[in-house]
């Protein structure tokens, strides 16, 4: 079965990882949790891990995050301590999180696959098919908003989400403290992740999910070829790549408008009219939790880094390839809009008239935008005694 | 049918009479706004932020390419461009670049998309100056910069350039002046998501729209002759953007004359609904000034002032959508809404009016205020108090007195953000990650920083046990050295 499988690349990963970071010793021994802080952070003398990146060098209107090459990211979510985050780690991996110890976060959120599944739309307990796809978690610490609609404000009640969801990981905030309490080991990494407590105290629920967001506010990619562009390198493009990158912003094409650098998301919700799967029903998106008709269809901008490793495309995986995903926006405002549906498309969801040619060289710049030399480590035994499952 | 019609329309009555009722006694008195700073900045149109650099100058000539030249220059240098064609898109993702036509017996250095290419410039750095170009038939824009700060787009003579003619966005501090434009599916000049900015001096027309300010902050519009557009001045709101206010603007001096031109903009923009013959038109945008300007000849409206509500946007949460606090001081109009649109033509019915304002409000709003309103013929400004200033003279420019600075950043600084921005990624301190840990090469290379800087550009295998290191040639020589140093000097 493809799920219970390690690609070799992966084995190769725990080789070259293999001496850094939390320390395990083999038969049921403790583990001790890294106090280095992950690539992309620098130590403080409080013991937190402050973001550390080039852009740090720019600044950006009034702290937007949002511009041309030099501007400033936007506001990082960051100074989690190194324990915090290694914490988060192992939770990340471990599918004791889930109901029937079947899936992790990881499941729908494998660090090979851009953080992602690869599936049009993922998959839950028990078989469970869920209405859209999993988003790419490079970045998050940037983000303001989750979910592909948007409807919550922070990775803790994001989490919630999928982690309480039937159709998802299926647990309860009981079943979960309940199952953490009862391991040994987690009480041990909950305790010297959070030694102001303490340290025979009970795993709380805020203790987990501060390590998942910890965790999770770690993944960052910003070391793209197009980042050596940005930053004053020009020979980090080939010639293509730049052609590519003069559509992407050109006001034809459009695609920095919302996919606006240097994070390549704009972070607002858009209706933009990509078709529905066959036999699903139209989603209305943003149209729930904002309780605003104006914004049936809508979701969330995503942001574009490593997008070429997160195919298939739009929120539910229509678009198998970047070329079927760049070419959607070149089809006609509205074509893919069902007849019964009278979506508010965005203004800049217009007719472009891209030639194949200009859609191809946007391809080439969209991959232009992978970096994923800051991967973190897959943990080798899980506190839990479980398998890791990846996908 | 028409029974349905009237009683809707009697409906429409209703709720206007009510809510101009309402305004009347709800709206509180309007906060003083005052200019009272004699030293209003700098001095006349020339900026003083933009010196020319004593770089070098690149003569670029019919026949060549204007790309080559911004390729091979550096921060400083003056690219010089003769008459001639060039078809060609130029991008520009340094700092400090002048691009300047040289206009010769007349004829003029023309940029010429043919209807294929999508931009003429596009710029990305800090400090461009772009000026005495003839710009025709590209697909996008004729100027289009993001994110630069401190730039001049001047003398530029710019037809069917696309979709917007001048098109700053994400940019502080910048000069648009003495710019003609003309036949723009969308604005001729627009100032998008930027911060002080003067447009100053241009002549923009047949156009869907003349100038537009939108999400824009401390922005002067000045001396402007909007004309034969299907709207002449808009400072907008725009619901959706990142950044999301619009205000301390000052319309004065411009002429806005018969913006009659039927609208082309292109379908599902917002400019596409637009009514045609709208002189001045303010949507959302808060503490505007509009001042001694010659507005007439407009067919629907003079003056349009509405929220996001009544222009049928879609909302959002993060704009506040009403127009507040906007001073309307004395204007020049006449022979405004000769045929207005049917929704302000249903509007004026209520007043018994044949005939379009020169200055209607529609939707909410508080604080605003007008000087001598009993000139105009005027709908919906119940709640207009009378203004509190008499004029804006006091501000001659919201250009800065000094060029936006970029940050701040020590040489320490900037090689910590590269150790663990990039180093990081493949050296920890004292464990083996992807590379050998940094204590290693601190023993490696003590004394020796250069030795790391230069190895890094074109390292060669040396350790059978690692992998080979990708070069680093990307990072700047000063900050290869800086970084090395930091390395050997960590001591966690």
């Amino acid at each position: 079965m493809k799920a219970y499988s390690i690609p070799i690349a992966l084995l190769l990963l725990f080789i070259l990882f293999s001496t850094i970071g939390s320390r395990q010793h083999p038969a049921g021994g403790k583990i001790i949790l890294s106090g280095t802080c992950p690539p992309g952070f620098e130590l403080n003398e409080n013991n937190e891990c402050e973001s550390r990146n080039l852009y740090l060098q720019y600044s950006s209107l009034y702290d937007k995050g949002v511009g041309g090459l030099k501007t400033a990211l936007p506001e990082a979510r960051h100074k989690f301590s190194p324990q915090q985050i290694d914490l988060g780690r192992y939770l990340f991996f471990d599918p004791v999180l889930s109901n029937d110890n079947s899936i992790s976060c990881a499941g729908c959120h494998n660090p090979d696959l851009g953080f992602s599944d690869g599936l049009p739309q993922s998959h839950g307990i028990k078989g469970s098919v869920l209405p859209r796809s999993a988003p790419s978690l490079w970045n998050v610490a940037y983000l303001r908003t989750f979910f592909w609609d948007g409807r919550s404000s922070s990775l803790e009640e994001q989490m919630e989400g999928p982690l309480y969801s039937e159709d998802e990981m299926g647990t309860t905030p009981e079943e979960l403290l309940s199952k953490l309490n009862n391991i040994s080991e987690y009480r041990n990494l909950f305790a010297q992740a959070y030694p102001v407590r303490g340290a025979s105290d009970d795993i709380s629920l805020n203790e987990i999910y501060t390590a998942i967001a910890a965790f999770e506010s770690s993944l960052i990619s910003l070391n793209s070829r197009y980042d050596q562009y940005a930053h004053g390198y020009h020979a980090a493009l080939s010639q293509q790549e730049i052609e590519g990158m003069n559509v992407f912003r050109s006001f034809v094409a459009r695609c920095a408008e919302c996919h606006t650098p240097p994070l390549f998301t704009n972070q607002q919700i858009a209706v933009i009219g990509t078709p529905s799967p066959e036999g699903l029903p139209f989603d209305p998106g943003a149209e729930i939790p904002y309780a605003n008709k104006d914004l049936r269809g809508g979701f969330k901008v995503p942001s574009l880094r490593n997008i070429e490793k997160t195919a298939p495309y739009m929120h539910s995986g229509n678009f198998k390839t970047l070329r079927e995903a760049v070419a959607f926006y070149t089809k006609g405002r509205g074509h893919a809009v069902p007849e019964d549906e009278n979506l508010i498309l965005h203004w800049h969801i217009w007719e472009p008239d891209l030639s194949e040619e200009e859609l191809d060289r946007l391809v080439d710049f969209l991959k232009t935008l992978t970096d994923e030399t800051f991967k973190p480590r897959i943990p080798e035994v899980l506190p839990s005694g479980l398998q890791v499952l990846v996908n | 049918m028409r029974g349905v019609l009237l009683s809707l329309f009697l409906f429409v009555v209703g709720l206007v009479i009510g809510w101009q009722f309402l305004s009347k006694t709800s709206a509180p008195p309007p906060p003083p706004v005052q200019y009272s700073n004699e030293d209003g900045g700098t001095k006349g149109t020339i900026p003083s932020f933009f010196n020319a650099e004593t770089g070098r100058i690149f003569e670029v000539k019919d026949g060549e390419s204007i790309q080559k030249a911004v390729t091979e220059s550096n921060p400083g240098d003056m690219i010089r461009v003769y008459p001639g064609t060039y078809n060609e898109t130029v991008y520009i993702d340094k700092d400090k670049i002048t691009l300047q036509g040289v206009i010769s017996g007349g004829e003029w250095p023309t940029l010429n998309g043919e209807k294929q290419l999508n931009d003429a410039f596009l710029y990305s750095g800090n400090g461009i100056l772009i000026e005495n170009f003839r710009i025709i038939d590209y697909k996008g824009n004729g100027i289009m910069g993001q994110a630069g700060n401190n730039f001049v787009l001047r003398n530029n003579w710019i037809v069917d350039a696309g979709v917007y003619g001048i098109f700053p966005e994400f940019g502080k501090n910048g000069l648009i002046e003495h710019n003609v434009l003309s036949g723009i599916e969308d604005a001729a000049i627009y100032v998008g998501m930027c911060d002080n900015i003067d447009v100053l001096y241009n002549e923009v027309y047949e156009s869907v729209a003349g100038i537009e300010i939108e999400n824009t902050r401390h922005s002067l519009v000045e001396g402007n002759y909007a004309h034969d557009n299907t709207a002449g001045i808009l400072v907008f709101i725009t619901p959706g953007l990142p950044i999301k206010t619009c205000y301390d603007v000052i319309v004065r001096n411009n002429f806005v004359v018969n913006n009659n031109t039927e609208n082309f903009g292109a379908p599902g923009s917002i400019v596409a609904g637009v009514p045609k013959g709208t002189g001045l038109l303010v949507m959302a945008a808060d503490d505007v000034i509009i001042e001694n300007n010659i507005i007439t000849g407009n067919d629907n409206a003079g003056i349009a002032i509405t929220d996001h509500v009544f222009a049928n946007l879609t909302s959002d949460p993060e704009s506040e959508p009403n127009p507040d606090r906007l001073v309307i001081l004395d204007n020049i109009m006449f022979d405004n809404g000769n045929d207005p649109v049917a929704d302000v033509k249903a509007l004026m019915l209520t007043q018994m009016s044949n005939k379009g304002p020169d200055i209607i409000a529609v939707g909410g709003g508080v604080g605003s205020t007008i000087r001598n309103k009993d000139r105009y013929r005027t709908f919906g400004l119940g709640g207009y108090g009378p203004a509190r200033i008499t004029n804006t003279s006091s501000v001659r420019t919201f250009l800065l007195d000094e060029p936006v600075a970029p940050r701040e950043i020590t040489a320490l600084e900037r090689s910590k953000l590269t150790y663990y921005g990039i180093c990081a990624g493949c050296h920890a301190y004292n464990v083996r990650m992807i590379g050998p840990p940094t204590i290693t090469l601190q023993a490696l290379y003590k004394d020796n920083p250069q030795g790391i800087a230069d190895y890094i550009a074109a390292p060669i295998r040396r350790r059978e046990d690692y992998p080979e290191m990708p070069p680093q040639n990307y990072i700047d020589e000063e900050t290869r050295l800086e970084v090395a140093k930091y390395m050997l000097s960590i001591t966690e």
